[in-house]
């Protein structure tokens, strides 16, 4: 007797959003990248279409960061040169999108302003062809001074910037409507809030098809869980219609993964939990698979052998099973 | 929810006048006006003051499509009525209704399928509305086994159990939510329910009260869809509400606001 597949139907799906601009449309980029279209919960290729895969950006920091000393091994060469940085990611290692951290507005790290934020802007849209995110350093009066020049030295380059709180969107949403860039939404692994600050940021009238939400990630092993969860409510709120939930996903990763403990205890503290080395590069890797396969869409690493791993996973998913 | 707006109806004086007179303004206007407040279908009745009622009704399914693109609900006894504003329809539209009456579902159902039309199935027959849930799924039941037998997709049949209004008759109101939850028992996939809401506060004090109260219990039974008000806030409040409370849509504080601006399309 044939058994059939319950097969679920949605009315819905996710917004793409196209990143990067080609000549031809204003911008200097080489290539653009589109995420997000999914009609689908992830990869139930039988259910639905995922038209565009996840994309990877590497983590460039603007200065020599306090990273984990066993990242140097990548990266030793292009440590504090973000343009040489994103310029390997792309040549070495593949990276379709450069995500710049801006550490240096931070008083405790430099204390630069926004001069200097536009000028590292340029220096690596001038190093690399592919589409940019630029993330400034979290501290809001600070981003509100240093974001709006840095949309201004992109502008024509249709950049993804953040990141937008509930507390503090308005003058990033303004930077972004002005020089026409898309917008980090990020709520602290709140469905609610999430929401609310898409809203808040669409009211504004910057489109929906230009907000990417950031639900918070936590690395595997600190409540992964919860944003598991939260990814898996929003996709099902979009495929069942709910256009305030719609849009693609961005994942932190490499941030979140290198601040557990088990990327980067050393061996002889931890006996049990084996080489430090090949440990932290499967921390990032594992806790990345874990949100690809909960519906993110672009997500931002560090260590190009994680990169590798989620990659091959990637792959490997994105076979049909219809 | 699928919200269907009431007041394209000739039972209001300002329609039976534009239809009388032939004057779409009015007829544009309330198909804008349920339009932006979300209206997911728009009834469309002649009223029985009209003597060519197909004639009549072909010429409101030109007027309200020469301004609104949402869906239409033909809403008549006069299923040549209805047949000639079906082919003139540029989206899929609903049949309102045919009752449990074998000769009428044997015209109608297939007319509905051959459109690829929803229809409303009424609980009812010859002799009238039943007093309890059995004997109305009784009937929901035959209209059910019709529509199987001549090919409507069942998600294209939507039930109405008819609730009556409380002023004359309180004890059809538990009856009918009952009816509400166990006509998704009579088949899979199930059909769908639906009430013409207003109905049930004729001649009431509060008549919005006593309608957004009663949508809310039809939903806590599973109601899919109405035929009401859709330019009532407090109502249009109360089904987002609801929603929220039901799990059907993610909580945000805007959620209101989000409901309302909806229709803007």
């Amino acid at each position: 007797m044939p058994v059939g597949i319950q097969k679920e139907r949605y009315s819905s799906k996710v917004g793409t959003v196209t990143l990067g601009a080609l000549p031809e449309s204003g911008g200097t980029r080489t290539r653009t990248v589109t995420v997000g279209g999914d009609s689908t919960m992830p990869f139930l290729h039988f259910e639905g279409e995922m038209p565009n895969r996840a994309a990877v950006a590497f983590e460039v920091p603007d200065i020599a960061p306090p990273w984990d000393e066993s990242l140097k091994r990548f990266w030793g060469d292009v440590w504090g040169d973000p343009a040489a940085w994103a310029r390997k990611a792309v040549e070495e290692h593949g990276a379709d999108l450069i995500c710049l951290k801006l550490l240096s507005p931070d008083p405790d790290l430099g204390g630069t302003g926004p001069e200097q934020c536009a000028e590292v802007t340029r220096a690596v849209l001038g190093a690399v062809g592919v589409p940019l995110i630029v993330i400034g350093c979290g501290i809001a009066d600070i981003d509100n001074v240093v974001m709006p020049a840095v949309a201004e030295a992109g502008a024509g380059e249709n950049l993804l910037l953040g990141t937008a709180t509930q507390d503090n969107y308005k003058t990033l949403t303004a930077a972004c409507m002005v020089h026409k860039h898309n917008i980090v939404a990020l709520s602290p692994i709140d469905i609610n809030i999430c929401k609310q600050l898409n809203i808040l940021i669409n009211e504004m009238n910057l489109p929906l098809e230009r907000i990417i939400i950031d639900p918070t990630v936590g690395a595997l092993g600190y409540g992964i869980e919860y944003t598991y969860s939260i990814m898996e409510r929003i996709r099902l709120g979009t495929l069942q219609g709910d256009r305030m939930l719609s849009m693609p996903v961005i994942c932190n990763i490499g941030y979140e993964a290198w601040r557990a403990k088990e990327t980067k205890a050393p061996a002889e503290d931890f006996p049990g939990w084996g080489d430090a080395i090949e440990r932290g590069t499967l921390w990032e890797a594992m806790t990345a698979t874990l949100f690809l396969q909960a519906g993110g869409h672009i997500f931002v690493m560090r260590n190009p052998e994680a990169v590798g791993l989620l990659r091959g996973h990637i792959d490997q998913l994105m076979v049909s099973n219809r | 929810m699928i919200l269907i707006g009431e007041r394209i109806n000739g039972m209001f004086k300002d329609v039976r006048r534009a239809i009388q007179q032939g004057n779409p303004e009015p007829i544009w206007d309330w198909a804008k006006r349920q339009q932006a407040a979300g209206a997911d279908y728009l009834d469309l009745n002649v009223g029985p003051a009209v003597e060519d009622r197909v004639t009549a009704m072909k010429w409101l399914v030109n007027t309200v499509q020469e301004v609104s693109d949402v869906p239409l609900c033909l809403d008549s006894t006069d299923y040549d009525s209805i047949e000639a504003g079906l082919e003139l329809c540029k989206r899929p539209a609903m049949i309102n209704s045919v009752p449990a009456d074998a000769p009428k579902l044997e015209r109608v159902i297939p007319m509905a399928r051959d459109h690829g039309a929803h229809l409303i199935g009424l609980a009812m027959n010859e002799r009238g509305i039943p007093k309890n849930a059995e004997n109305r799924l009784a009937l929901a039941m035959e209209i059910v086994a019709t529509a199987d037998a001549y090919g409507l997709p069942m998600d294209h049949l939507l039930i109405d159990p008819l609730i009556l209004p409380c002023y004359v008759a309180q004890d059809h109101g538990p009856e009918v939510l009952e009816t509400i939850r166990q006509v998704k028992l009579l088949a899979t996939p199930s059909p769908r329910t639906v009430v013409g809401l207003s109905n049930v506060s004729q001649k009431c004090v509060d008549r919005p009260l006593v309608n957004r109260t009663f949508l809310v219990m039809g939903m806590a039974c599973g109601l899919d869809a109405a035929i009401l008000d859709v330019d009532d806030n407090e109502l249009m409040d109360a089904v987002a509400t609801a929603r929220i409370l039901l799990n059907q849509d993610v909580y945000a504080e805007s959620y209101l606001k989000v409901f309302k601006n909806r229709g803007v399309r």
